[in-house]
């Protein structure tokens, strides 16, 4: 299977608090893997190394055969084939609904005005946010807006898509038009990386979940193993707590 | 009687406070303009990231430090001494006679730049901080996320002390008379001297610097309020950017 991101002996300490300590995993293409663990763990944090949010203190991030971490590395060139999807949508609060989608795509990839719009309305099908064009970020509800941030992110066409948490901050009638969307996405072969709490929608669409645990992997496997026959005794405590 | 005076002075003298008021306007406008890009020039440079190479790492803080100087500096000294050094200063150092409307106008542009940059940096810091991350994430870099994401929103929301910065320079660039600028405070001066009514030509030229800052302000309050765009939104069809008829119907209403 082709590796999309290679990541080997990652570390991130802030100051002399270390929140990753060695920490291997790979994504291989149209893979959905979920990271599950409890709060604290290190789950943001090791989705903002990926994307280079946070600087890694140590170890290698591998994306086509080359470590980006490596100095003369252009982490602009590799930031754009990641999406990213936060937990507070962060939306431009500048921008309409369609410019959001479309900044990035004419900034970043130069894409011409015209095609960035058409890109741009293709994903807000995808999210069922295309009647909403016109709309600043304050008109819409949180739901709304995550759904946005997703086709924002998707209309830069990037080989991964990162998710942290994206459904924590939203009110529980709006978790579910969220899912459902990553759900499609997911069957679409779509290569993702998904931070989350929802243990159900991991279990259903992940075909690997991570647990964490105090900035370490303690287990990697298919939800099947994770969630039913958890090898490890700190898995099967954390799956306790939060199923119960 | 004073009555009669003051509408000789307004009928026999109204072209030199006009002029006078123009160049006001022109020095105060040019010059909170050019401050304000100073400001968020400056404003852009002290919130670029900290560069994890030594050698760029050591000059950015080398410009940080330049930068503090020139900002401590211009507000910490009255601006009429500002004015008599520049203009002084660069005729005794480069022989220069520089011209005074361009003097004038260089000295309230840095001078507002000094206190924009302070005013932007807090604009800039003030703007959540995931609205840079977000524009990093999608590849942008730090020019690109000021630009795009970061400075349009800085500007709305630092459009009331800006337009504070205006009303101060109308009134302050009164004192740039000690450099001869042709300016609404030298005309009045002159005008005065001509007629030996003080109280009635600084009367006028009171109410004439009124009304040029109260203009300013119901202007600066009207298009505060344009930027805010509507509380509410109305779904669009289907097509993209398409006027809906009410869309159509509020902006009559609103003009
Ligand atoms: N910028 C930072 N500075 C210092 N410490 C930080 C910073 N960011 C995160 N940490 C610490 O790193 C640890 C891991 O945080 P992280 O946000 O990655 O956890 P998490 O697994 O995502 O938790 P949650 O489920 O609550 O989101 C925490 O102890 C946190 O306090
Ligand atoms: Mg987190």
């Amino acid at each position: 299977m082709e590796k999309v991101i290679d990541i080997q002996h990652l570390r991130k300490s802030f100051g002399s608090h270390e929140v990753l300590k060695d920490i291997n995993f790979s994504v291989n293409k149209g893979e959905v893997v979920c990271i599950i663990g409890s709060s604290g763990s290190g789950k943001s944090t090791l989705l903002r190394c990926v994307n280079l949010l946070e600087t890694p203190t140590g170890g290698k991030i591998i994306y086509n055969g080359e470590n980006i971490l490596d100095d003369n590395h252009d982490i602009y060139l590799y930031r754009r084939k990641l999406g990213m999807v936060f937990q507070q949508f962060n939306l431009f609060n500048n921008h309409n609904v369609l410019n959001n989608c479309v900044v990035g795509q004419v900034k970043v990839l130069k894409r011409s005005r015209e095609e960035a719009e058409k890109v741009a309305m293709k994903y807000l099908k995808v999210v069922g946010m295309d009647r909403y064009v016109n709309a600043k970020p304050k008109h819409l509800s949180g739901g709304q807006k995550q759904r946005v941030a997703i086709a924002r992110a998707l209309a830069m066409e990037p080989d991964v898509m990162l998710f942290d948490e994206p459904t924590s901050a939203l009110d529980p009638e709006m978790v579910g038009e969220v899912l459902k969307v990553m759900k499609e996405l997911a069957e679409s072969g779509l290569t993702m990386l998904i931070v989350t709490h929802e243990m159900e929608f991991a279990r259903e669409v992940s075909d690997r979940v991570v647990f964490m645990d105090k900035g370490v992997i303690a287990e990697e496997g298919p939800p099947e193993q994770i969630f039913n026959h958890p090898k490890e005794e700190r898995t099967r405590e954390f799956l306790k707590r939060t199923l119960k | 009687m004073t009555i009669e005076w003051f509408v000789r002075i307004v009928s026999e003298y109204w072209p030199m406070f006009l002029r006078g008021a123009g160049v006001t306007l022109l020095i105060s406008i040019t010059g909170t303009i050019i401050g304000s890009l100073i400001g968020l020039g400056i404003g852009v440079i002290r919130t670029v990231p900290m560069p994890e190479r030594r050698g760029k790492r050591s000059l950015l803080k080398v410009i940080h430090v330049i930068l503090s100087i020139y900002i401590e500096f211009f507000r910490g000294t009255p601006m009429i001494v500002q004015a008599m050094v520049i203009y002084y200063g660069s005729a005794l150092a480069f022989g220069i006679d520089m011209d005074r409307i361009f003097a004038a106008i260089l000295i309230v542009s840095i001078n507002t730049g000094a206190y924009m940059s302070e005013i932007v940096r807090g604009g800039i810091v003030s703007i959540d901080k995931g609205q840079f991350e977000a524009a990093h994430a999608i590849g942008m870099n730090h020019v690109q996320t000021m630009w795009n994401v970061v400075l349009p929103q800085v500007i709305r929301n630092i459009l009331p002390p800006t337009g504070n910065e205006f009303v101060i320079n109308i009134k302050d660039t009164s004192v740039l008379n000690v450099i001869s600028v042709t300016e609404l405070y030298f005309q009045t001066k002159s005008i005065a001297g001509n007629n030996y009514r003080y109280f009635e030509s600084f009367f006028v030229a009171c109410v004439i610097y009124f009304i040029m800052t109260f203009t300013v302000t119901r202007i600066l309050r009207y298009i505060e309020r344009k930027l805010e765009g509507p509380d509410n939104y109305v779904i669009a069809g289907n097509q993209m950017q398409v006027d809906t008829p009410e869309d159509i119907q509020r902006r009559k209403n609103r003009s």
